[in-house]
Parts: C-alpha cells; structure tokens; sequence
C-alpha cells in the first residue's frame, strides 16, 4: 500500500515526470485521432440533416465540446494551481501554466464557431445572450492569466500570483454567470432561447460526445507536450536535463 | 482589532491628504469621461436619459481602478509593506484599513460627485438617488476586488495594463447590479432587488478580498 503511494508523489517531480509525459503524448494523439475520425464520420456522413436548421447545424460538433472543454479545463487548471498553491508542488503549478493556452484557444473557438452558426440560425455574428456572454469573460479571464504569469519574470512568483488569479477566477465564475444571466433576463436581449434544445436525434449525440472526447484527448496531448518544454526550460540548470538535451543530438 | 484598523485607515488617509492632487485627478478623470459621452452619441435628453446609468458607472469603475496601483505601491517602494507583513497583526486585517481608506478616497467622492453629473444626463431626482446610493453601497467591492488585483501586479512590469486585465472581468457583476439598480429606477421597476444583491457583493468582496490580497502580498514581498 505504501509503495504505491510512494509510486505516485514519484510523479510529481518534473525528472520522472518528464519521460512519463513523453511516453503518454503519443498514446492521447493516437486517442484523439481516433475519437476525432468517429465523430466526424458520424457527425457529417451519419447523422440525418436537421430539420429546423438544415446542414448548418453540424457545426455543434465542434462548437459544443469546445465550449465544455473551456470551462472544464478553467477547473482543471484552477485545481493544478491550486494544489500547487497549497503543497509547493512545482509541476502541477507548470501544468496550470501549461492548460491555460489551450483553455483560451477552446474559448475563443467557441466564441468563433458560435459566431458562425448564429449568422445563419439568428441571421446575426452576435447577442448578449447569458452563455455567450459569459463565455467572452471567460476567455478574458484566461488572457488575464496568461498575462499575469507572461509579465513575471521569476519563475516561482509567477506560479504562485497566477494560482492566486486562477482560484480568486474560480469562485468569483458562478456569481458572474448568474449576474449575467439575471442581467439578460432584465434586459429581454435576445428573442432566441438557447436552453430549450430540441430533442437530438442519437447519431448526433454520439457524433458529438465522440467530438468531445476528441478535443479532450488532444487537450492532454498539448498540455503534456507544452508541460514538457516547460520542464526543460525551468530545469534548464539541472544534470538531468543536458543529459537529455545531449542525448537528442 | 477594530484599533488596528482605525489606525491603518487614519495612516492612509494622512498620506492622501498629503497628496491630494492624486485624488482630484481621479475625480476629474471621472467627470471628463463622463463628459465625452454626451459628445460622442448626441444630446437628446432621452436617449442621455438610457445611457446614464451604464456610463456613469462605467466611468466609475475606470477611475476606481485608476487609482488602485497607488494602493500598495508606495508602501512596497518605501520598504513599509515589509514592515507591515512582518508584523505581529494578521495581514489581512491591515489590507483591510488599506482597502477601507482607498474607499474613503475614491470610491466616496465619485459617489458623491456622480449626481451632479446626473443632472448633465437629464435624470429624474429618483433616479439621482439610487445612483448616489448604489455607488456608495457597490464601490467598496470595487475597492475590495481591486486589492487583490494591486497586490497580483505589484512590483510587476506593464502593471497598470495588466491590472485592468484582471480586475475588469472580475467587476462585472458589481457593474450588472449597480447599472442595473439605475436602470430599474428609470424604467419604473425599483431597485430594490438590484441594490440588496448589490450590497450582497460588496459585503462578500470586501470580507473575503483582504485573504487572497495578504496571499499576494507576501508573494510579491519574497
């Protein structure tokens, strides 16, 4: 029993870690390949045309699991940090780091495709609705903390202010989605409701959840290949990592 | 406790009155956005009349975060913020006083201020008050909320840009409600509903924002 425990916080420093990651990269690429060619096949090639919203709705299989996975890795990454935080663990602060790009990127794609799909659903790129609005902050605040981390030098403080940001973002995520969403009901922004999906039919669900894991796996994938370069950059003055280095040429 | 609150309060007031064109410039900040406004969209009273809320408070949030670097930066310069970490009292509790008198420099005079410039915007005396009213009950969050960002960004370069960054996103609630208050008043609804979650946040922001701001505060003095 303990030496499993023992197997585990081995993990958690960046040197074992770092072929770990290498070894997982390549197995999550191949799951995402995977996941991403049933979904699609199912998304385009099986699953019936709409019938309210013609072909143009196939863009939810992109547009939705982005959007869940840029909230669901605003948690994962906020817990990294947080655990970082609270145990001076250095790889989970540089796993935060790491998730952050790839967080925004699923934002601002879903924002994107969002915007594509609404020109010929509501005839409009844009409205104030609830989620979309709440979406938009979210991306903002990832930059706030890509930024934040990016314009400290050291290394360690910027771990820890990011974390700060990351957990301070975490709570403070409810009451703006909820002020959001009371504000827009004031306001009767938009005639269109989001909330009440028609019924799907179950090739497109599937299609879609296949998407979603997709995106998932590929998430790991970049997190861990941008976790590696991260490891190497900061352990740069460590044995271990010339010998690394040194060996690849 | 409460001593060592009046006490950081009164300190910090008597280095604000000492530097008293900081806060004016924020105040005359305040009332020059609020003033392009009308020479930006036109002056038809009743379009002006819809606007006001939202752009008296967004002119307020501007120039409460304007004024948030010079919360802790003088004191990190100087060497106090180390004296002040090192003492016996618990950090938070000094934010406090410090977030408390920000307030009482800021957040207070814009209060004060924004009726005036409600008149410019044709509101009703209604209207007037539950401005003023859900200014003071939702400034001090932005004063408490910003603390956490000053003291994220301290000693950081491109700090006053980085601030916006990430305290703006973070006001947004207080900016739905405090709008949204004036908004009700005009419309007919009663604000009401707007001001208690108003001061909901405020209470919340400013009891739970000094614990992250000390966190960043002992970051940034290591």
């Amino acid at each position: 029993m303990s030496n499993r425990v023992i197997n585990w916080f081995k993990f958690a420093s960046p040197q074992a870690f770092y072929p770990l990651a290498g070894k997982m990269i390549p197995w999550f690429w191949a799951l995402a390949a995977v996941f991403g060619l049933a979904g699609l096949y199912l998304g385009f090639l099986v699953a019936p045309t709409d019938a309210q919203q013609g072909e143009g709705y196939r863009i939810i299989f992109l547009h939705v699991p982005a959007s869940w996975l840029s909230m669901f890795i605003y948690l994962v990454m906020a817990f990294w940090a947080g655990l970082g935080l609270a145990f001076n663990f250095r790889l989970s602060a540089m796993m935060a780091t790491a998730l952050a790009p790839t967080g925004a990127l699923f934002a601002f794609l879903s924002l994107w495709t969002g915007a594509l799909w609404g020109k010929p659903m509501w005839g409009t790129w844009w409205v104030w609705d609830a989620r979309l609005t709440s979406e938009l902050i979210l991306l903002f605040l990832y930059v706030g903390f890509i930024a934040l981390q990016s314009a400290i030098d050291d290394a360690r403080r910027a771990d820890r202010a990011g974390a700060i940001l990351a957990l301070v973002g975490v709570v403070n995520v409810p009451i703006i989605y909820f002020s959001v969403k009371w504000w827009n009901t004031l306001h009767q922004g938009s005639s269109v409701s989001l909330t009440k999906s028609p019924s799907m039919a179950t090739t497109m669900l599937w299609g879609m959840l296949l998407c979603a894991l997709a995106c998932w796996m590929y998430a790991i994938a970049v997190a861990l290949m941008r976790v590696r370069t991260i490891i190497l950059e900061r352990e740069r003055h460590t044995d271990w990592v010339r010998a690394e280095l040194i060996g690849k040429e | 406790m409460l001593k060592l609150i009046v006490a950081v309060v009164a300190r910090d007031l008597h280095l604000a009155m000492r530097r008293r064109a900081d806060i004016v410039s924020a105040l005359f900040f305040f009332i020059i956005v609020v003033s392009l406004f009308p020479l930006g969209v036109g002056p038809e009273p009743a379009l002006l009349r819809q606007l006001a809320p939202g752009v008296l408070w967004v002119a307020a949030l501007l120039a409460t975060m304007l004024s948030l670097p010079r919360l802790f930066a003088d004191d990190y310069r100087d060497g106090t913020l180390e004296q002040l970490a090192l003492a016996p009292q618990p950090l938070g509790l000094i934010v406090l006083g410090k977030v408390i008198a920000h307030w009482l420099v800021s957040g207070l005079p814009l209060a004060l201020l924004a009726p005036v410039l409600g008149l410019q915007f044709d509101l009703s005396r209604d209207a007037l008050w539950v401005l003023t009213g859900s200014l003071l009950l939702g400034t001090p969050a932005l004063s408490g909320i910003g603390a956490i960002g000053a003291a994220l960004t301290l000693g950081v370069r491109g700090g006053g840009v980085l601030l916006s960054l990430l305290v703006l996103p973070l006001y947004i609630p207080v900016l739905i409600f405090g709008a949204g208050a004036v908004d009700a008043t005009v419309t007919g609804l009663g604000a009401q509903a707007h001001l208690s979650l108003l001061a909901a946040l405020t209470l919340c922001g400013v009891f739970f924002a000094p614990w992250p701001t000390a966190a960043a505060l002992r970051i940034a003095l290591e």
